[in-house]
C-alpha cells in the first residue's frame, strides 16, 4: 500500500470515525451511524455512476429490497442470525439488481436513466399496494439479528456502541473490496467502459456482460446499505425505494466527485450535514437543498473531490480552469 | 472472385451490400484480404469506404451478401466476437482511452485475450504478461518510451501509432486501418509506412489511405471504389494506368496525380 | 363487464391517455430537439394544476383560469430556459438529472410556501357539469369529454405545427443538425426557447384540465413524471407520434389493469415497458 498524503488522510479519517462513540454523545453517534450506512450506499452507487458510467436513478430499489429481506426473514419476535440474513438479504438485492439489469442494460442514455427510475417505481409499488411488505405502512424489524456463532456471541448489535463499530467495520469493507475490485481486470474494464465503450466491444469485450455484473455487484453492496438501515432504523417502508431516495444517492455520489471511493463518502457526510442543517433552519429545508443543487451543478463540476485539486491550483497561482 | 485458388485468404467480403433507407452505400462489394498482403481501399469522398470497413469490422451490418474469416461465415458476428476471432480495427477518428496512459491503453488491448473477468482481487498492473505484450506491442508502433505519458496529451501521429499498438496487442491476424496517416507529417508518415511494410510480412492488412505516394509504396493489391461499387481491383500498375480510375478521381480535392 | 361500463372503461382510458400525451409530447420534444432529460416536467403539470386553482379562485371561473393560465406558463417556460436550461444544453445527462432534481425539490416547496399543503377541488364549469346516461344506473361527466376533445384538437394542431408550418420544419431541421440550421440564419436559440415554453405550457395545461377530476395535491407531479418517461421510452424519444401511441397503450393498459387486476394496477404500466424494452430498446418508433 502506497503511504502518502491521500492514505494518510483517509487513516485519519477513520480514526477519528473510530473515536466518535468514545465522545459519549449519543444523538451524534446515532447520526453518524446513519451517515456510515448512507456512505456505503453511495460507495455501491459510484461504482456504477463513476467508475461505470452507468447512470442509475433507481438504485433504492435494490437498497429497499435488503433492508425489507431482514424484516421479511426474520422471526417476528426472535433475533435472526446474522449470518444468515446478512447474506440473504444482500444476495436477494443482487438477484433484484441482475433481473432488472437483463432489461436495463439494453438501452442507453437518456433511456438508461429513465428505465432504471421506472423499474424502481415498479418495485416501489410491490412494496406499496401489496401486502407483502405490510403495504404502504411498511414492517418493523423488531428484535435485531444475532451475531452468535456456536454458542458464542462476539458482539451484541442491541449494543449501540457495538452496532456502530459493526457499521464502521462494514464501511471499510466494502471500501477495500471495491478498491480492490477497481484494481483488478474486471474492474479495469469496467473503467474502461466508461471511458470508451465502443472501442472496448472493438477491442474483444462483450461488454454487455461487464455491465450487467456490475449492475449485480453494485445492487449487492447497495443491498449491505440496506440491511444495516434495517438493523438500524428497525422499521421499513416503501420510502426506501423511492425516487427521492435514488435521487439522494445520486446526489451523494456526485457532490463527493464522482470516481472517487473516498468522495463518495465525503459526499454522503456533505448531504446529510446539509440535511441537518438546512432543517434546523427551516421547515421548507428542501428549497435551500434545491437551490443547493441547482448552484452546485452551474457553478462545480467536479463536485466535493475536486475541491483539493483546486485548491492545489489556486495556492500555486495558476487559473482555475480544469 | 480469386478468394478460392489463394491459400493464404483470411479474410473474403463476399458481394456485400449496405442500404441506409433508400441509399445504396455500399452494392455487392468483394474483397479478399491474404496474408503477407496489404490490400488499400481507395476511392473519392462519399465513395463508401468508411462503409465497407465498417462492415467488415461489425460495426455495420450488411444488408446482404457473406463475410467469411478464414472459410468461416462471420457475417452476424459482433465486433467484439470479430476481435476475439483475429480482426482488429484502427478508426479514423481517434478512438482510445484519452485519460489513461499510453501502457494502461494497450494493456487493456492486450487483456482482452484472457479476459479473466472472475478475478476480481487480482491487481490488473502485476499481471507480467499483459504487461509484457503491452509492451512489446508499443515497441512495435514505434512508441518505446511513451509508454507513461497520458494518452490525450500524445501528438496526432502518436495517436494513431497507438491505434496501432492496442491492435498490435491482440494479435490480430487481420488488420482493418482506416486512414493510419491521416494528419501525419512527412516524417511521421514515413515511421508508419515502414512499420506497414514490416506489419503486412505476418498479417493481411486492408488500408483505407488518401496519401496516394504511401498507398503505392505498400500496397501489394489496390481496389477503387466509387459510388459504393467497386471499379477496379488490381496490383497497383494496372490502377495506376487505369484510365476509369483516372476519370473517377478528376475534379476531386486530392486528385490521382502520382 | 357490460356494455356500458366497457364504455366507461374506455372513454376513461382515452382521457387519461390523452392527457398524459400533452404532457408526454413536451418531455419528448425537449429530450428529442435539444437532448435535455427533465425531471421537473412532472412539476410543470403540477404548477398547471396549481395556476388553475388559485386564478379559478381569483376569478371565479376556469375558463378565465386556462386562458391566463397559458400565457402564463409559455412565458414561465421562456425564463426557465433562458435562465437555466440553455446552460444545460453542453453538459451531461448527469448533470442534467442533478439540477432538474434540485429544480423538483425547489418547486414542490415554493408552491408550500405560497400555497400550501393542503387538498384543493376546482369546480368543473357549469355549462360542462352535466353527464351523459349511458344506462339505467351509469352516467358519464360531459367534462371528461371534453378534455378529450381538447386533447385531440390539440394533437392535430401540434401535428399541424410541427409537419407543415415553417417553425415546426425548423424546429425539424434543429433536431438534425444545429451547426447547419444556425449557418441559415435561423436562430436555434429562439426555436429552443419556443420549443421549451411549448413543453412547459402543454403540461401546465394538461394540469388545469386534470385539476378538477383529480384535485390540487402535493406531488401531483411526481406521478405524472413518471408514466411520462415510461411513454417516451416506448414511443420512441423525439417522437411525438410515438408518444400519442404510447399514451394510448399506456392510458388503456391502467385503466383496464385497475379494474381487471387491481392488486397488481400499480405495475402494470411497468411491465407493458418491460415487455416493449426486450422487443425494441430504442423504443416502438425512433426519432421522427
Amino acid at each position: 500500500m502506497k503511504f502518502d498524503i491521500s492514505t494518510a488522510f483517509k487513516l485519519l479519517a477513520l480514526v477519528a470515525l473510530a473515536c466518535v462513540p468514545l465522545a459519549g454523545a449519543d444523538f451524534y453517534t446515532e447520526l453518524i451511524a446513519k451517515t456510515l450506512v448512507m456512505a456505503i450506499f453511495a460507495m455501491s452507487l459510484d461504482l456504477l455512476v463513476g467508475f461505470t458510467g452507468l447512470v442509475s436513478f433507481g438504485h433504492a430499489a435494490y437498497f429497499g429490497v435488503a433492508a425489507y429481506a431482514v424484516a421479511l426473514l426474520s422471526p417476528k419476535y426472535e433475533a435472526a442470525s446474522l449470518w444468515y440474513v446478512l447474506p440473504a438479504s444482500v444476495g436477494l438485492a443482487a438477484l433484484a439488481a441482475l433481473v432488472v439489469g437483463v432489461f436495463v442494460l439494453r438501452t442507453k442514455g437518456i433511456y438508461f436513466i429513465m428505465v432504471t427510475l421506472a423499474f424502481a417505481q415498479m418495485f416501489f409499488y410491490v412494496f406499496h399496494d401489496t401486502p407483502l411488505g405490510g403495504g404502504s405502512d411498511g414492517l418493523y424489524l423488531n428484535v435485531k439479528p444475532t451475531a452468535e456463532i456456536a454458542g458464542f456471541q462476539p458482539f451484541d448489535l442491541d449494543n449501540p456502541t457495538h452496532l456502530y463499530y459493526f457499521i464502521l467495520a462494514m464501511l471499510v469493507l466494502v471500501y477495500l473490496f471495491l478498491a480492490r475490485v477497481l484494481q483488478s481486470p474486471f474492474g479495469r474494464v469496467l473503467v474502461g467502459i466508461k471511458s470508451n465503450e465502443h472501442r472496448m466491444q472493438s477491442l474483444g469485450y462483450v461488454t454487455f456482460r461487464y455491465k450487467l455484473a456490475a449492475f449485480a455487484l453494485a445492487g449487492g453492496l447497495g443491498g449491505v446499505a440496506g440491511f444495516l438501515y434495517s438493523v438500524v432504523f428497525g422499521f421499513v417502508t416503501p420510502e426506501l425505494m423511492s425516487w427521492h431516495q435514488s435521487g439522494n444517492v445520486l446526489l451523494m455520489v456526485i457532490l463527493g466527485g464522482m470516481g472517487n471511493l473516498v468522495g463518495a463518502v465525503a459526499g454522503a457526510f456533505a448531504f446529510v450535514a446539509m440535511q441537518e442543517v438546512f432543517s434546523m433552519w427551516t421547515k421548507h429545508w428542501q428549497l435551500a437543498m434545491g437551490l443547493m443543487i441547482v448552484a452546485a451543478v452551474l457553478f462545480m463540476p467536479g463536485g466535493l473531490s475536486a475541491v483539493p485539486g483546486r485548491i492545489k491550483r489556486a495556492l500555486q497561482g495558476g487559473s482555475a480552469n480544469d | 472472385m480469386t478468394e478460392s485458388r489463394n491459400p493464404e485468404a483470411l479474410l473474403v467480403a463476399d458481394k456485400i451490400t449496405r442500404r441506409f433507407g433508400g441509399l445504396l452505400a455500399n452494392q455487392d462489394v468483394c474483397l479478399t484480404l491474404a496474408r503477407g498482403q496489404l490490400h488499400a481501399l481507395l476511392g473519392p469522398n462519399g465513395a463508401g469506404k468508411s462503409t465497407c470497413i465498417n462492415m467488415l469490422s461489425g460495426d455495420l451490418p450488411p444488408s446482404s451478401g457473406r463475410i467469411l474469416f478464414q472459410g468461416r461465415d462471420i457475417s452476424g458476428l459482433t465486433a467484439a466476437q470479430r476481435s476475439l476471432v483475429g480482426i482488429g480495427r484502427s478508426y479514423q477518428r481517434t478512438n482510445i482511452f484519452p485519460k489513461f496512459t499510453v501502457l494502461e491503453n494497450v494493456r487493456l488491448a492486450a487483456q482482452s485475450r484472457r479476459q479473466q473477468p472472475w478475478r476480481i482481487f487480482t491487481n490488473a498492473m502485476r499481471q507480467q504478461w499483459m504487461l509484457d505484450k503491452a509492451r512489446a506491442a508499443i515497441e512495435e508502433a514505434g512508441l518505446g518510451g511513451r509508454a507513461e505519458r497520458i494518452a490525450g496529451v500524445l501528438s496526432h501521429g502518436e495517436q494513431r501509432q497507438l491505434e496501432i499498438a492496442m491492435v498490435l496487442a491482440t494479435d490480430a491476424q487481420v488488420l482493418l486501418l482506416d486512414e493510419p496517416l491521416a494528419g501525419m507529417g512527412s516524417e511521421e508518415s514515413g515511421k508508419m509506412v515502414e512499420l506497414l511494410k514490416r506489419l503486412r510480412q505476418t498479417r493481411a492488412i486492408l488500408l483505407v489511405e488518401h496519401d496516394m505516394d504511401a498507398v503505392f509504396a505498400v500496397a501489394d493489391v489496390i481496389t477503387v471504389m466509387v459510388n459504393g461499387q467497386v471499379l477496379e481491383s488490381g496490383p497497383p500498375a494496372q490502377i495506376r494506368a487505369s484510365i476509369a480510375v483516372q476519370e473517377a478521381y478528376l475534379g476531386q480535392e486530392d486528385s490521382f496525380h502520382v | 363487464m357490460d356494455f356500458a361500463s366497457f364504455l366507461i372503461q374506455t372513454l376513461n382510458s382515452l382521457q387519461y391517455g390523452l392527457l398524459l400525451f400533452l404532457v408526454a409530447s413536451g418531455l419528448t420534444l425537449v429530450f428529442g430537439i435539444m437532448g435535455i432529460i427533465n425531471l421537473a416536467h412532472g412539476s410543470f403539470y403540477m404548477i398547471g394544476a396549481y395556476l388553475a386553482f388559485v386564478l379559478a379562485s381569483l376569478t371565479g371561473n376556469l375558463f378565465a383560469a386556462i386562458a391566463l393560465g397559458i400565457p402564463l406558463a409559455l412565458l414561465f417556460g421562456a425564463f426557465l430556459e433562458w435562465a437555466l436550461f440553455s446552460h444545460l444544453y453542453k453538459r451531461d445527462h448527469l448533470e442534467q438529472v442533478l439540477l432538474t432534481y434540485g429544480l423538483i425539490l425547489i418547486f414542490e416547496e415554493v408552491r408550500s410556501l405560497l400555497v400550501g399543503d393542503e387538498v384543493h377541488g376546482v369546480d368543473i364549469p357549469a355549462v360542462f357539469s352535466a353527464s351523459i346516461q349511458l344506462s339505467d344506473v351509469l352516467s358519464y361527466p360531459v367534462y371528461r369529454l371534453v378534455i378529450s376533445a381538447v386533447c385531440i384538437v390539440l394533437a392535430v394542431a401540434l401535428y399541424f405545427v410541427i409537419q407543415r408550418t415553417r417553425l415546426g420544419m425548423m424546429i425539424r431541421a434543429g433536431n438534425h443538425d444545429r451547426v447547419m440550421v444556425e449557418a441559415l440564419g435561423i436562430n436555434i436559440n429562439m426555436i429552443y426557447r419556443v420549443v421549451f415554453a411549448l413543453g412547459v405550457a402543454l403540461a401546465a395545461l394538461a394540469g388545469m384540465l386534470a385539476a378538477p377530476i383529480s384535485s390540487v395535491f402535493p406531488n401531483m407531479g411526481s406521478h405524472v413524471l413518471i408514466i411520462s418517461f415510461v411513454i417516451v421510452v416506448i414511443g420512441g424519444i423525439g417522437s411525438v407520434w410515438g408518444a400519442l401511441v404510447a399514451a394510448l397503450v399506456i392510458g388503456f393498459a391502467d385503466t383496464f389493469g385497475k379494474v381487471l387486476v387491481p392488486e397488481l394496477s400499480g405495475m402494470v404500466v411497468y411491465l407493458v415497458m418491460a415487455a416493449v424494452l426486450l422487443w425494441r430498446p430504442e423504443g416502438i418508433f425512433k426519432k421522427g
